[in-house]
This record gives structure tokens, C-alpha cells and sequence, in this order.
């Protein structure tokens, strides 16, 4: 699994950080995603494509 | 358990999606994602392909975004859903009792689970139909804005709420000539109470917007078919190139009425987002139950959107639990991003719990009788995920 996050269309709403808190933290400052983890393990999985779906600046993508 | 839902509930074969924007996408999908295999239907009014509607008070009005960067999603994602998708036609009807669709032109969709997600449309005032005078809900609406704001009017737009203050705060980005009308004493005061909207109106003083709050408008007055000039109920008059009414949005339920679906503001449905057996809504249409805040809700929000999508998709594959979320939603205007988790009453005692208003970044905790209903942050969108569980303890300890 690789994500990516695109701080450029985030709005730093923090339903990835909520969703999947060890792939995903949110900048001191300006909130926006930081992506922890490029390839996170399989369990986390389900989550990331949980926190992709619910992000609603559509910043987070999943390719297998 | 899966096998205890296929008694009470066969898994449908024919599933059909009214609506193809983000609820009715994201329920499409999530039935996709889940595993069901059979026969889906996506009806969608606009012929564009799904797109995203937060964007239209903002980057696309701006310019800062072409219009396809607000699509939801590519064409490979699009087919890979594998449904029919009917871009471009509109349901006209439903028949309840024979569980089909009908849409224009004539024919029918019969479906053994239906999905409702058609959405709002704006609400208009007399003298909509004057030339200059623009409502925003679709990416045609928006781009036709652009085109008048890139003209450099004298705009006024009417309604202070989500939408109204976005397209004033863009328009004043365009360096577009703003006077901002409400007949509430401050902008956003339904949302977010005095307090906060004292602050939205201060922020757009500051960008050099015009405010005529606890102004109402009286009338339009036009000359050769286009707007000239707004009237407000004090008897003063704004003269105006342009107009934007943003006075809030109607469910779309028309094509529902006599259908037997109990209709009220929106659809009305249970605590699962159920109007009738294997009858479905989600999105701005839906109003349901949320037993989290043991009431009625329909929320026009980008992210219940998504939420209720994915609910009633699991729902009508065996999923039992009901609808109960923190509401989120947003607003982003000037250098101001404001996010709010939960229910804004309007007599609701604010109270900051962390930053400072001064600084213009804080969060403030909303409460009715000692409990927290919501929290708002302004500039604080890591403090506000922090505070979010004050809105989760006190919602669940109603249950």
C-alpha cells in the first residue's frame, strides 16, 4: 500500500488524524496532514482507506 | 451479524442511487468497497461528472482552481464502480408499493434498495429572474458568478450564512466592491450565536466589505431586465451590478411528494436513515434521528455528506447500528479558518477554552444547562481535534 497526502488541497480538517492516528498527524501550526508513514502495515489498512474516504478536501490517495 | 440481517433483510439485487454528488458517490461506492456485486444505479441531475461543492464559494470562484480539480473523482474511478450511471436525468417520481424510480423521459429503475440523495436547492426571492442576480449551488452557477465578478461589480449579497459570507469574502479577494446584507444584527449569528459572529463581522470590516446587518431586503429594482439596485426594508436603496441571494437551501424533495414518504423538512427518516423499508437518505435531503443528541437533524454539511453515504450503504447491506455522528463543518474566509464539531444552539453560553480571541485563534466550547454541544475553533484546527472529545463525552453520556 503507498499513500500520499497533498498538502496543497488539505483543509486541515483532521478526520485522518481521527481515522488513523499512527499513519496520519496534522502540523502544529497550520493543521495540514503529515503523512507518518508511506507504507503503513496491513492491519492499518482498512483505516487509511476509511481516513481517504472521509477527508473531505479529497488530499489523502491510496494505490495498492 | 451478517446472517441475522439476510432474515430480516434479503441483500438486494438492484440497488438505486438518486443523486450524484457526494452522498449519493460515496454510498455508491461503499457498497462497491463492501462487496456488493449486484446491479447499481447512479442518477444525477447535472451532466458533469460528481463534484465537489465546497470549492465553489472559494477556489473556483477565486480562479485558483480550473473547474475539473473540483471533481470527486477520475474517470477510472467513476467505471471502476461498475454502475449505470445516468449523468444528466432527473427522478421524477417514485413508486413505493412497485419499488421503482421513475425518471424523465419515461422510464423506470426498479430497485430493491433505494438510496435518496438529491440533495437542496437554493431558496430565491422575488426578482430572482432579473439578469445580475445569481443563487450558487452548482459549478455552472459558480462559473457564471466568476464571470460577472471578473467584471468588477458593485455586488451585494444577500444572506450573511456559510455561503454568503464565502462569497463575500471571495468576491472581496477578486478586490470586487462588497456590501453584505442580513437581517440579523451579525453575520453568521444562526450558526454560531452573537459572540463568534461579531467576529466574522469584524473580519470582513477588515477586508473592506460593506455590512448592512438587521437589514431586510424589500425588493429588487431592475432596468431593461437587469438588476440596478437592491431595496432594503429600512427604505434605503443599494445600487447593485450584481446580486448573489444566498438565503439558505431547500431539500429536493419534489419529486417525492405523493410518493407516501413522509416528507417534512427533507426526508424524514429513522435513526438508520430509513424513510420506509429498504428506502434510504443521506446527504442535505435526509433528516433523521441522531440518538447521539437524542434529535431530529438535517445537516447541509460537505462532511455528513460522506458520513451518511457510507451509513446508509452499510445499512443496506446488514448493518443495524444507527447514524449518530459529531456533525463537522467548516468555513474558510479571509485568513480565517473556522471549524466546528457538533450543535451550535442559539442560546447556547460560549466559553473559550483555549487560545485567545484577540490573537484570532482559539477554540470556544458551546453548552446548554452545563453540557457541551459544540466546539468551534478559529485558527486552531489541532487544538480543535483535541477538544472535539468534550462534544463525544457529554453527546454519549445523553444516551
Amino acid at each position: 500500500m503507498n499513500v500520499t497526502a497533498d498538502r496543497d488541497v488539505c483543509i486541515a480538517a483532521g478526520q485522518c488524524v481521527v481515522t488513523a492516528p499512527g499513519v496520519f498527524d496534522q502540523g502544529e501550526e497550520d493543521g495540514l496532514v503529515v503523512l507518518l508513514h508511506e507504507d503503513p502495515p496491513a492491519e492499518l489498512a482498512a483505516d487509511v482507506r476509511l481516513a481517504m474516504s472521509l477527508c473531505p478536501s479529497r488530499a489523502i490517495t491510496v494505490r495498492d | 451479524m451478517p446472517g441475522e440481517a439476510l432474515l430480516e433483510d434479503a441483500v438486494p439485487e438492484r440497488i438505486v442511487v438518486v443523486g450524484a454528488s457526494a452522498a449519493g458517490l460515496t454510498a455508491a461506492e461503499t457498497l462497491r468497497e463492501k462487496g456488493y456485486d449486484g446491479a447499481l444505479t447512479l442518477v444525477g441531475a447535472e451532466r458533469h461528472p460528481p463534484y465537489d461543492r465546497p470549492p465553489l464559494s472559494k477556489q473556483i470562484l477565486t480562479g485558483a482552481w480550473a473547474p475539473e480539480r473540483a471533481e470527486l473523482r477520475d474517470a477510472g474511478a467513476i467505471g471502476g464502480l461498475d454502475a449505470e450511471l445516468l449523468l444528466g436525468r432527473r427522478a421524477t417520481g417514485l413508486d413505493v408499493a412497485g419499488r421503482a424510480v421513475l425518471l424523465d423521459g419515461g422510464d423506470r429503475r426498479p430497485f430493491d434498495a433505494l438510496v435518496i440523495a438529491t440533495g437542496a436547492a437554493p431558496r430565491r426571492l422575488p426578482g430572482c429572474d432579473l439578469g445580475g442576480v445569481h443563487v450558487l449551488r452548482t459549478l455552472a452557477d459558480a462559473l457564471a458568478l466568476r464571470e460577472c465578478l471578473l467584471g468588477g461589480p458593485r455586488l451585494v449579497v444577500i444572506g450573511a450564512g456559510f455561503l454568503g459570507s464565502e462569497v463575500a469574502a471571495a468576491a472581496r479577494r477578486m478586490d470586487v466592491d462588497v456590501t453584505l446584507v442580513d437581517p440579523l444584527p451579525v453575520p453568521m449569528r444562526r450558526q454560531f450565536g452573537d459572540r463568534i459572529g461579531e467576529m466574522v463581522g469584524r473580519l470582513h470590516r477588515d477586508h473592506g466589505a460593506r455590512l448592512r446587518m438587521g437589514a431586510g431586503v424589500a425588493g429588487f429594482t431592475g432596468a431593461a431586465g437587469r438588476v440596478v439596485a437592491v431595496e432594503l426594508s429600512d427604505g434605503s436603496v443599494l445600487d447593485a451590478d450584481a446580486v448573489v441571494v444566498a438565503v439558505g437551501a431547500a431539500p429536493e424533495t419534489g419529486w417525492l411528494a405523493g410518493s407516501g414518504l413522509p416528507l417534512g423538512d427533507g426526508v424524514e427518516c429513522d435513526d438508520r436513515c430509513r424513510a420506509a423499508p429498504g428506502i434510504y437518505a443521506a446527504g442535505d435531503v435526509a433528516s433523521w434521528d441522531n440518538p447521539r443528541f437524542g434529535t431530529r437533524m438535517r445537516v447541509e454539511h460537505r462532511q455528513n455528506a460522506t458520513e451518511q453515504g457510507r451509513a446508509v450503504a452499510a445499512g443496506i447491506l446488514g448493518d443495524r447500528r444507527p447514524f449518530a455522528p459529531v456533525p463537522y463543518f467548516w468555513t474558510d474566509q479571509y485568513d480565517a479558518r473556522i471549524q466546528a464539531y457538533g450543535v451550535f444552539p442559539p442560546d447556547a453560553e460560549t466559553a473559550v477554552v483555549s487560545g485567545d480571541p484577540a490573537d484570532r485563534r482559539f477554540v470556544a466550547a458551546y453548552s446548554m444547562q452545563g453540557r457541551v454541544t459544540g466546539v468551534l475553533g478559529w485558527n486552531s484546527p489541532r487544538e480543535l481535534i483535541g477538544h472535539r472529545r468534550l462534544v463525544l463525552a457529554e453527546a454519549s453520556a445523553r444516551r
